[in-house]
């Protein structure tokens, strides 16, 4: 860059139309002359466009290595849980140690129940709490706490909903039930509807809400016939990722539901005040034996889990692609 | 009518925090405060100490976070700068279809694509990952780890070797379990700096990494910020993973390859077994990891609030 024509010295006794001629004076000449283009072009002999280049390198071969276990997870669960996949294992109970065949049935049927005893908890609560966050004004000090321990809420480490459980359930009816893992799952589920049915509801244009009242209808008929509808596709994206984070949760089941060999209606009649199996406590349970049948047990039921969570997963996105459309 | 639903949020928190505290009452009488600093577990002699627990929890947690951190936002760049929409687009320039009205749609499609498995991945259960973890990373990386051991055992983090579960496997798998949540937000983050502010640094001259170092990342750092800090009170409640791979001995020690023990790993192995004498303990235990992790979440929508805020107000 050093045969660049230099600016001009404004010198003191310049008034400043004087130094404006100079400057175009040397523009009218050619305000390309003397640049060398060379110095211009990408070189990697150049420090920054070399940092530059580098630094992309190393951040795609990062993107790469952190992706590689990310997907090496989904493989090996297809390859190890694939193999031993069939009807019977998705209906029959499972094995004593040493014994060949089994299922995990029950699990998966016990998981289902937990689950939707949870989501009949939670949904209510959840999405008439986002109702209110959604009306409140915005100054609303009781909003701004609601909003903020449901945010709280959400990183609320899932074993400890376990002991919470425990100890108010658990000691409390003298037992191990899927009552009491429903409840602890019950508290992960609600900060997640909340939190989605607010934005949800929020979203819905203000328009609508207003010719509704101006039609004379009441607060809840507008909350009933306007809002909910309109806003229900954001919902129950909401609800299903919910669901899909409830089933997958293991730790507050451990000592609540605990687990059982047998179905939920083996006595006879159908009893949710008993211990119950589920797929996550499942996996847990056989991973830890040393018999060969219950490890690929726990394979295929890990398989079926990832299949369940990210299927209901999907169904929750599409959804939300509905709300985006309309 | 909504007015009391909502009053039940704030309520069930307050709930969370009294009945775990309550239960915990005889143990912390019986034990005070010594409680924290002692190094013993042994429910036949009545001695109990969880400092051990705590040491793993926050060990084993920021080690995660150190390597998910590093990781997760180099992959966030990767996804908000649009280099694999490029590279997609390079090699469609070479078979000249870049503009074909199918084939031309493909580099947005594969950003998107990608985007949306790294975040279904957040939705594995941990548990999977505990049992990945057990039976495909342990009995890959020990002869590796062993290596390590036999060649620098004189260096204090190396000094055991690795025989099963151990402290740098839990690490390993906590790392790449939070990576989708340090993706997630940092992505949002990045993607939400106002364009004119890219455009400004091109103008001045600024190549592509010095707008990403000088540029995006100080504009995006609360964000980022925010998110790793939930990313940590994901790590220090993570139970099912470390339960399964960080060995529950109660130690006290630097080394990777040594097996040691989380505060959520010990709820999770001893509840199921405890005895009336010991169910207080674990209630005390309990309580010390709520307190940790709810100073930890509390900060991190601190400082997430914070970062909207000053985003809106823009």
């Amino acid at each position: 860059m050093s045969n660049v024509t230099p600016m001009p010295a404004r010198e003191p006794e310049d008034s400043g139309s004087q130094f404006i001629h100079k400057m175009e004076a040397i523009a009218e000449k050619n305000p390309l002359e003397g640049v060398n283009f060379d110095d211009l072009e990408i070189s990697l002999y150049r420090p920054r466009t070399a940092l530059s280049l580098m630094l992309t390198w190393i951040v795609t071969a990062m993107t790469l290595a952190a992706l590689i276990p990310l997907f090496a997870v989904l493989w090996m669960l297809i390859w190890r849980g694939g193999k031993k996949l069939s009807l019977a294992l998705l209906t029959q109970l499972p094995p004593a140690p040493l014994e060949q065949g089994g299922g995990f049935g029950n699990a998966i049927l016990g998981t289902v129940i937990m689950v939707a005893i949870a989501t009949l908890i939670t949904v209510p609560l959840g999405v008439l709490t986002g109702v209110f966050l959604a009306q409140a004004p915005t100054n609303s000090r009781l909003a701004g706490a609601v909003r903020f321990s449901s945010k709280v809420l959400t990183g609320f480490p899932s074993i400890l909903a376990g002991v919470f459980a425990y100890g108010a359930i658990v000691l409390a009816t003298g037992g191990y039930s899927a009552i009491a893992g429903a409840i602890a799952l019950s508290i992960l589920m609600l900060p997640t509807i909340i939190l989605t049915s607010e934005s949800a509801i929020s979203m819905v244009p203000a328009r609508m809400k207003e010719a509704s009242i101006g039609m004379g209808a009441t607060g809840a008929q507008t909350v009933w016939m306007v809002l909910l509808p309109t806003a229900a596709p954001g919902i129950l994206t909401g609800v299903m990722l919910a669901i899909a984070r409830a089933a997958g949760e293991t730790a507050p089941l451990l000592f609540t539901a605990l687990f059982s060999n047998y179905w939920l209606a083996s006595g006879g009649h159908f009893n949710v005040m008993q211990p119950t199996a589920s797929l996550a406590v499942l996996i847990y349970n056989f991973s830890g034996m040393p018999f060969k049948n219950q490890v690929e047990l726990a394979w295929a039921a890990a398989l079926v889990l990832v299949v369940l969570v990210l299927i209901t997963n999907l169904i929750g996105q599409s959804f939300s692609r509905q709300q985006v459309q309309q | 009518m909504t007015f009391f639903f909502a009053g039940f949020t704030i309520l069930l928190m307050a709930l969370l925090v009294v009945e775990i505290g309550v239960k915990a009452i005889p143990a912390f009488r019986e034990y005070g405060l010594h409680f924290l600093w002692g190094r013993v577990w042994d429910p036949n002699k009545d001695v109990f100490g969880i400092l051990p627990e705590i040491w793993g929890t926050l060990y084993t947690s920021l080690l995660a976070l150190f390597f998910g951190t590093i990781f997760g936002v180099a992959a966030a760049l990767f996804l908000s700068e649009g280099y694999l929409g490029e590279a997609v687009f390079r090699m469609l320039k070479l078979v000249n279809l870049h503009f074909h009205p199918f084939w031309g749609k493909l580099p947005q499609r594969t950003e998107a694509l990608l985007k949306n498995m790294i975040e279904l991945l957040a939705a594995v259960p941990s548990v999977v990952y505990g049992l990945w973890g057990l039976f495909v990373v342990i009995p890959l990386i020990r002869p590796y780890c062993n290596w390590l051991h036999d060649r620098m055992g004189w260096f204090p983090l190396f000094s055991t070797d690795l025989s099963g579960p151990g402290i740098f496997p839990a690490v390993f798998v906590l790392a790449i379990m939070i990576l989708p949540t340090i993706t997630a937000i940092s992505r949002d983050a990045l993607v939400s700096v106002p364009p004119k502010l890219r455009m400004a640094a091109y103008g001045l001259g600024a190549t592509r990494w010095e707008t990403i170092l000088g540029v995006l990342l100080p504009t995006a750092s609360r964000g980022i910020f925010g998110g790793i800090v939930l990313a940590f009170g994901r790590a220090l409640g993570e139970t099912m993973a470390l339960a399964m791979l960080v060995g529950n001995a109660n130690r006290l020690t630097v080394s990777l390859f040594s097996p040691a023990d989380t505060l959520a790993a010990l709820l999770a192995n001893n509840f199921p077994e405890a005895g009336a004498k010991e169910i207080p303990v674990l209630m005390y235990a309990a309580l010390v990891l709520l307190a940790i992790t709810l100073v930890v979440n509390i900060f991190g929508a601190v400082v997430l609030e914070r970062a909207a805020g000053k985003a809106t107000a823009k």
